[in-house]
């Protein structure tokens, strides 16, 4: 493994790593050895506390919770990526009168709590629960991906649009056909990063009594009585995070899948640290040695 | 208008204890996660994979459950607090201090490849090369999005009022319990002290990115 | 890198799965249930509240989904308790069954708008009759009266009424009415919880001296763990009369519900709706309190 920040270590360095990392290793097991004993012992892990995952009522509502965690972030998603979209397209207009308005609302958006987004939208509009929960949602990430889409737009070399206007196109068409699909692939991880907190955020349902997945899980350690709030808390935690690290890897596979077909992006040399999976970019790939390279 | 009026007291004691929570985890969180971004790129194996562990982990639970693990599983460790707020700090920075990772290691990546091989060139090690040469550069191009993460910091921490800590949230839905009859109006006054700290930042965002834009 | 994402595809599909399958099979029921006898064809003067819902065959009540023994929701999706209860024998002299009635989950933020708006018909929610809430919406009853007390851990004999908890630390629902008093008048400093139940572990682990809310539910949770805690006392120290909101002004429908509670109480089904729920720890069925016409 190799990287520009530092010299290929020597044997010494690499001796000096090894123990450290070793030590370090057994360090961070041995600590969460302790912590698990330490709960075993007051009884955190006695399959009584563990048997209600046996019943199918258990699952049925985790299910359930599941289910309308993943269908309100996934409704959001839809309707606010396009409107993202659109509100970034308003905000770099090179018309003021668009353009400020424009910004004032985002700058709204953005500093609001989306937990009161969401009671507002219920109380306000009278509106169901899924309903305040989604447009509570869509409020504020649209107000995100217009903002990294606008950052995508503007770290391209100005060549870019330059060449877009020379050769005929209305500065709309240079934005929608030249800049915004080169946007969208190099901020990839950021919104892919905006995804999974979107589909985090669902948990802020509970304020309007919105059924997702935390709320189901608490309902849950409320009836069925405190001893069993570890373990359900902990499944909770396996779930949420098993659930947000697929939404990552299908969008790192998409990703890389369209960067595939795509023909060679634009890459000002960047630094390689070799630790983001392989490059996107197959320019920076040969100047710098991956991950794949030994 | 009249209930907001009455009850500015509460309306600003919880805005001062938003305000105490956002900016001490905020200051945790930026020192974290500059420490994690920079065991990600370091040369030490056993680092990389700790931090790469820590970041996934992080980012992918909801803030509900950190505090859960910092506020009812800690105690039963035997770390017990005389007071909540160190939970709500510990599970607000180590939440936050994932995404700074994330967000200063791009920055990282970001900085042309040419000024880490001319520091190493004139013979500097890792820890010179990322701190005087590396980090300094990326910081200026990662203030934007780090302070897009405050913002997303100082709302986040509405979640510590259900796990033992009154903040602003909490005084707000106090409020709107004892005044069933001004629900939106006590909500709309939460709202404004929410974005008597989330503008300015949101402005200053624009304003540093702007200084320090890069012509390409 | 390949090989992980197929692992994690992998485990997603048997999660999924697994989630089906745990989907088909189905839960039980819930113990502390009744269904009340209901009216056949029930008559109302034309026009009224009552006739409208008796012919549309469906009403609409709002209730907590987070109060033990009063509204608290099952694994099944469905509440139970003792404002539950009172919600069917409501419906069932209104000739519509149990199985009709359309709950919803009403939290202490939107119990008055939901009534304003329509959104329910009547908020049976463990709600506290008082000036403010009467400027909004009308209320029924009282058909309850609640007291406030606390719990403490079974070994501290240091707090006996509430003048006791003054400087100390108690813990009660954010933004509940309890929390208001405790601090308000007893100059507590409260740390506030999501739910009852989550202010238990604090509680046990001493980091919090008392717990406090309404004496019914705090006798719950020693009821399932004598061991650990019980009540400082067993004197109450607010009146915390329940009523059943409505639409402000509907004095017919309100004049109704009066006499229906007060039908209740003389036929022993207000007796047995209390042993089915909240009497399963305090044995004693309470008197209907006077009824306050307005």
């Amino acid at each position: 493994m190799t990287s520009v920040l530092y010299d290929v270590p020597g044997p010494k360095a690499r001796r000096i790593s090894l123990i450290g990392s070793v030590i370090g290793t057994v360090v961070i097991v041995g600590l969460l050895a302790w912590i698990a004993m330490t709960l075993a012992q007051q009884g955190i892990f006695e399959g009584r506390r563990w048997a209600i995952f046996t019943r199918g009522d258990v699952w049925m509502l985790l299910g359930n919770g599941l289910g309308a965690t993943l269908s309100a972030a996934a409704v959001a998603a839809v309707i606010a990526f396009p409107l993202g979209l659109m509100l970034c397209l308003l905000r770099i207009s090179l018309v003021a009168w668009i353009r400020i308005p424009t910004r004032v609302v985002l700058e709204f958006l953005r500093g609001m709590p989306v937990v009161l987004m969401m009671l507002f939208v219920l109380l306000g509009f009278g509106t169901s629960q899924f309903v305040a929960v989604v447009t509570g949602l869509v409020l504020y990430n649209l107000a995100i991906f217009a903002e990294i889409l606008r950052a995508g737009i503007q770290s391209l070399p100005k060549g870019q649009r330059e060449a877009g206007l020379t050769i005929g196109l209305t500065s709309f068409q240079s934005r929608m056909f030249i800049e915004l699909p080169q946007a969208i692939r190099r901020m990839m991880p950021s919104l892919v990063a905006q995804l999974v907190v979107l589909l985090k955020d669902t948990s802020l349902g509970y304020i309007v009594a919105y059924g997702e997945l935390l709320r189901a899980v608490q309902v849950m350690a409320d009836f069925l009585g405190n001893a069993f709030l570890f373990p359900i808390f902990f499944v909770a935690a396996a779930i949420y995070i098993a659930i947000n690290i697929c939404v990552s890897r299908i969008a790192v596979w998409i990703e890389r899948r369209g960067s595939k077909k795509a023909a060679g992006g634009v890459a000002p040399a960047m630094i390689r640290t070799g630790l983001e999976g392989a490059g996107n970019d197959p320019v920076a790939k040969n100047i710098v040695p991956g991950p794949d390279k030994k | 208008m009249d209930v907001i009026i009455e009850n500015l007291p509460l309306y600003w004691n919880g805005f001062l204890r938003t305000l105490f929570l956002s900016v001490v985890s905020g200051i945790i969180a930026l020192v974290l996660g500059t420490l994690l971004a920079a065991a990600r790129v370091s040369p030490v194996a056993a680092l990389r994979g700790f931090s790469t562990v820590y970041v996934e982990v992080l980012r992918n639970t909801p803030l509900t459950i950190a505090f859960f693990f910092a506020a009812i599983v800690l105690p039963r460790l035997g770390v017990k607090f005389e007071q909540f707020e160190i939970a709500a700090i510990i599970a607000l920075s180590a939440y936050t201090a994932a995404f700074i990772a994330e967000a200063v290691r791009s920055g990282v990546n970001s900085v042309a490849l040419g000024q880490a091989e001319a520091a190493r060139s004139i013979g500097m090690n890792f820890g010179q090369v990322l701190s005087l040469i590396i980090l300094p550069q990326a910081l200026r191009t990662v203030i934007p999005p780090l302070i897009n993460i405050l913002i997303a910091l100082v709302k986040n921490s509405s979640v510590a009022g259900a796990f033992f800590v009154l903040e602003l949230f909490g005084y707000g839905r106090q409020m709107a319990n004892a005044n069933g009859d001004q629900v939106m109006t006590v909500l709309l006054g939460v709202a404004f002290f929410y974005l008597l700290i989330t503008i300015p930042l949101g402005i200053l965002a624009s304003t540093v990115e702007r200084k320090v834009a890069i012509a390409r | 890198m390949t090989a992980f994402m197929t692992r994690r595809k992998s485990l997603f599909v048997a999660a999924t799965a697994a989630l089906a399958l745990s989907l088909s099979a189905c839960g039980g029921s819930t113990p502390g249930t009744s269904n009340p006898s209901v009216a056949e064809k029930p008559t109302f003067a034309a026009n009224s509240t009552m006739a409208k819902l008796s012919s549309a065959g469906t009403i609409k009540i709002g209730t907590k989904y987070d109060q033990p023994l009063f509204g608290q929701v099952g694994l099944d999706g469905k509440p139970v308790g003792f404002d539950v209860e009172m919600g069917k024998l409501i419906a069932a002299k209104l000739g519509i069954a149990a199985d009709k009635i359309e709950w919803s989950e009403t939290v202490s933020a939107n119990r008055e708008p939901f009534i304003e708006q329509g959104k329910v018909d009547l908020v049976i929610a463990t709600y506290t009759i008082n000036d403010k809430r009467k400027q909004v919406v009308s209320f029924a009853g009282p058909y309850y009266e609640a007291g406030q007390a606390l719990m403490v851990n079974k070994d501290n004999d240091s707090i006996k009424k509430p003048e006791d908890v003054k400087g100390k630390k108690v813990c009660s629902v954010t933004g509940s009415t309890p929390a208001g008093t405790i601090v308000d008048k007893y100059g507590a400093v409260l740390v506030p919880a999501a739910t009852y139940s989550a202010c238990l572990e604090p509680l046990r682990n001493k980091q919090v001296e008392a717990v406090t809310t309404d004496n019914v539910i705090l006798a719950g949770f020693v009821d399932k763990e004598p061991d650990a805690f019980k009540l400082a006392s067993d004197q109450t120290f607010t009146k915390e009369p329940y009523g059943i909101g409505l639409k402000k002004d509907d004095t017919e429908f309100r004049n109704w519900i009066n006499d229906q509670l007060e039908a209740f109480s003389k036929d022993g089904s207000y007796k047995k709706a209390w042993e089915a729920t909240a009497g399963t720890v305090i044995k004693t069925a309470p008197e209907l309190p006077a009824i306050n016409r307005y």
